[in-house]
């Protein structure tokens, strides 16, 4: 099992936000989290990445048999945890090529194997961004500094397809693309899935899980996931709406 | 953070100030205190002639007459000019003809201090005058650089050598009244260098001098007078290191630089002084006057600085653009960090017609410092055609510290085009954490943003000092995020 949460709480300035997750995720499977405003879907997927300002208060995660929140944010990126960002930042004066070549050779370093030159780092970054559509151009600007909406998210699977993680978390992707810029975003995303790596997406919308097909949905509300199943779960969800969820969990959550 | 990290950061944090450390030479010093007495001793230990004398006790007698400014954004106790030695030499031979005549105990010193008075200098084609506290030791290469007309020696050495030149240009453009400290370096001044470039000259290699501050109490006031002639041009490195001390440390030197026609001057600096400890303890006081005159036409004079150590830096490297066609140039780094005070720009003086000037100044501030750009752009009645383009950005680590801008605009002339920015940042933990997602430590983090905000001004340095200065930049800020 490549991802294993169990009975995970954690909380934010005092509030629990997390209330006992517990979710396993297998190699070569994509798992969509979907739930309303506030249920705590970016929370999961901070925790996981490992973001300082929340405080896991129980429970455990363990991915590939390690215990993952022990390892510093940058090594869980090391071990193959791949976060894209909803609201990805700008980092003036810092190239997107010069980002990526310290990312990859940190990763490279801390499993042992050779750093790449300048030479073969370059190819690999032409070969990728074919993947994503994106223009050689980018690659000198600063990281998303005046980037478009669209065009972060798209930096963010570019950036994922030169990584190549094992575990790559995908928080709203989708939220402020236009109809391309999605389906481009999820051909970069569904290019890149193997039987070894898998993919969480979390999303407020089904339309995205007509690009990227799910093999499993789960639904999280108020802090707990309230309902497992397959995609056609997010079906389900669209024509009733996530009152349905909430009403059919009124007494049951805290 | 695990337990592990926070050791790390705490580590690097108190990691001792590399250059702390004091040679033991035997060295011929004065007695503390300022007076006339003092400043003919001072003369005739140097052996000069009766006219430097005079200058030196002139510019005493004006001092005499000047009160301390107190005007820049910083805070200080007051300095006691009578606890203060004006000399300290190293005993050894005044006169080396060879490395193997310099004391052995100098030459470890040097190795400590990354620098290397032998061979590999010269492959790297560096030629190396050391100041050893007050005096010039050894000056590498003269030879070959005799051969092309080009004078580089200690400034004691062209007193004696070349008086001409010195008497001609000397307080030329720093002239001995121009400020409290400038007077004082007049009367005191030690040593420094002395550059002189023929007509249609260019230096073939860098010009490098690194400076050490030894002796408890003594000053340094070193003096740098730098002339390219019609045609010159010419390339100077200024590097320099200082031991750990309780007391503070003075340091005021006056640099004059001087281009005639169609000649260059490109002076660079790192500086690491020791900055004091964490709680604000020791260090030293950089008070600089550095002043470049372009007097020839299509001259052009540039300053670069990556300024990290010194407790309190106060200086402002500036350009006269006399010379029509003439141009002005500053790029700098300033780094403080714990309790550092920094108030630092530049003074764009533009005369000729169509000067041009551009500064790019980066000050960065960590720790519970203050950081200051002060500058001023003046272009006069007479200075048709002017052009000036201005950045200044602060970059802010915490929220404990400090950054200010004092920029000064003084157009007298109404075909003046005058550009200024300014942007103030910080290093959101976002970035970090984003920075951590792709696989990057906090401390490489801090390193990649700072050296990107840094890029435009290091790209300016010679090679070997860029690479120095990015390094320096790391082991400053560290601990300072996170």
């Amino acid at each position: 099992m490549l991802l294993e949460i169990k009975n995970l709480h954690a909380s934010i300035n005092g509030t629990e936000i997390l209330k006992g997750i517990n979710l396993s995720v297998n190699s070569g499977e994509v798992h969509a989290i979907m739930g309303p405003n506030g249920s705590g879907k970016s929370t999961l997927a901070s925790v996981l990445a490992g973001r300082e300002d929340y405080e896991v208060t129980s429970g455990e995660v363990l991915y590939n048999g390690k215990n993952l929140l022990e390892l510093s944010p940058e090594d869980r990126a090391r071990e193959g945890v791949f976060l894209a960002f909803q609201y990805p930042v700008e980092i003036p004066g810092v190239s997107n090529t010069n980002l990526l070549k310290t990312a990859v050779n940190e990763i490279r370093k801390y499993k042992g194997e050779e750093e790449l030159d300048s030479m073969d780092f370059l190819l690999l970054l032409k070969e990728k961004s074919k993947l994503v559509e994106l223009d050689q151009k980018f690659l000198s600007r600063a990281v998303n500094e005046g980037f478009s909406g669209g065009e972060k998210k798209r930096n963010e699977i570019f950036q994922m397809a030169v990584l190549n993680p094992m575990l790559a978390i995908l928080d709203e992707t989708d939220s402020g693309l236009d109809i391309d810029a999605l389906r481009i975003v999820a051909n970069g995303v569904n290019k890149l899935k193997t039987k070894d790596n898998a993919t969480i997406v979390v999303t407020h919308y089904q339309r995205l899980l007509d690009y990227i097909i799910p093999d499993f949905v789960h639904v999280l509300y108020k802090g707990k996931i309230v309902k497992s199943g397959t995609k056609e779960l997010a079906f389900e969800l669209e024509e009733k709406g996530y009152d349905w969820v909430k009403s059919d969990n009124a007494e049951s959550v805290v | 953070m695990s337990t592990t990290e926070t050791q790390k950061i705490e580590e690097l944090a108190n990691k001792e100030y590399k250059y702390g450390f004091v040679t033991d030479i035997e060295a011929d010093t004065l007695p503390v205190g300022l007076n006339e007495d003092i400043i003919r001793q001072l003369s005739a230990k140097k052996n000069e002639p009766e006219w430097m004398t005079e200058w030196r006790l002139k510019a005493y007698r004006h001092w005499l007459s000047m009160t301390e400014p107190e005007w820049a954004n910083v805070n200080y106790p007051p300095v006691n000019y009578q606890e203060i030695s004006y000399y300290s030499a190293p005993k050894s031979k005044p006169k080396l003809n060879s490395l193997d005549e310099v004391d052995p105990e100098l030459l470890d010193t040097y190795k400590k201090l990354g620098i290397s008075l032998d061979e590999q200098k010269l492959f790297a084609g560096v030629a190396v005058d050391a100041v050893f506290d007050s005096v010039s030791v050894a000056t590498t290469f003269k030879g070959k650089l005799n051969e092309l007309g080009i004078i580089f020696c200690s400034f004691s050495e062209a007193i004696r050598e070349h008086p001409d030149l010195v008497k001609k240009y000397l307080g030329s453009v720093v002239p001995y009244t121009d400020n409290y400290f400038a007077t004082l370096n007049s009367a005191v001044f030690s040593d420094g260098s002395f550059v002189y470039v023929p007509k249609g000259v260019r230096c073939p290699m860098e010009l490098s001098t690194y400076f050490r501050i030894n002796a408890a109490n003594t000053g340094q006031f070193e003096r740098t007078l730098i002339i390219a002639d019609d045609g010159a041009y010419v390339s100077y490195l200024e590097g320099c290191t200082a031991p750990m001390r309780d007391e503070n440390q003075l340091h005021a030197a006056v640099v004059e630089l001087i281009t005639l026609d169609n000649s260059q001057i490109k002076y660079s600096t790192v500086q690491n002084w020791y900055p004091g400890d964490k709680d604000g303890k020791g260090g030293i006081y950089n008070f600089v006057t550095k002043r470049g005159a372009c007097r020839g036409i299509n001259s052009k004079i540039s300053w670069t600085q990556v300024e990290t150590g010194s407790a309190i830096t106060w200086k402002y490297p500036s350009c006269i653009l006399q010379g029509d066609n003439s141009i002005g140039e500053f790029y700098s780094v300033a780094v403080t960090n714990n309790m550092q005070q920094a108030d630092t720009g530049t003074k764009m003086i533009h005369l000729g017609k169509n000067t041009r000037s551009t500064i790019v100044s980066k000050g960065i501030s960590a720790g519970r410092s203050n950081n200051s750009y002060r500058g001023l752009v003046k272009i006069g009645k007479k200075a048709e055609g002017a052009r000036n383009f201005s950045q200044c950005d602060s970059l802010l680590l915490g929220d404990k510290c400090g950054a200010h801008t004092f920029p000064y605009l003084e157009i007298s002339n109404p075909t003046a085009q005058v550009e200024h920015e300014a942007t103030t940042s910080k290093i959101g933990e976002d970035q970090i954490f984003y920075l951590n997602q792709r696989g990057i430590s906090t401390e490489d983090a801090v390193s990649l943003i700072v050296n990107g905000y840094c890029k435009e001004v290091f790209k300016e340095l010679p090679m070997e000092f860029a690479v120095e200065a990015q390094k320096l930049l790391s082991i400053s800020l560290e601990g300072s995020v996170g």
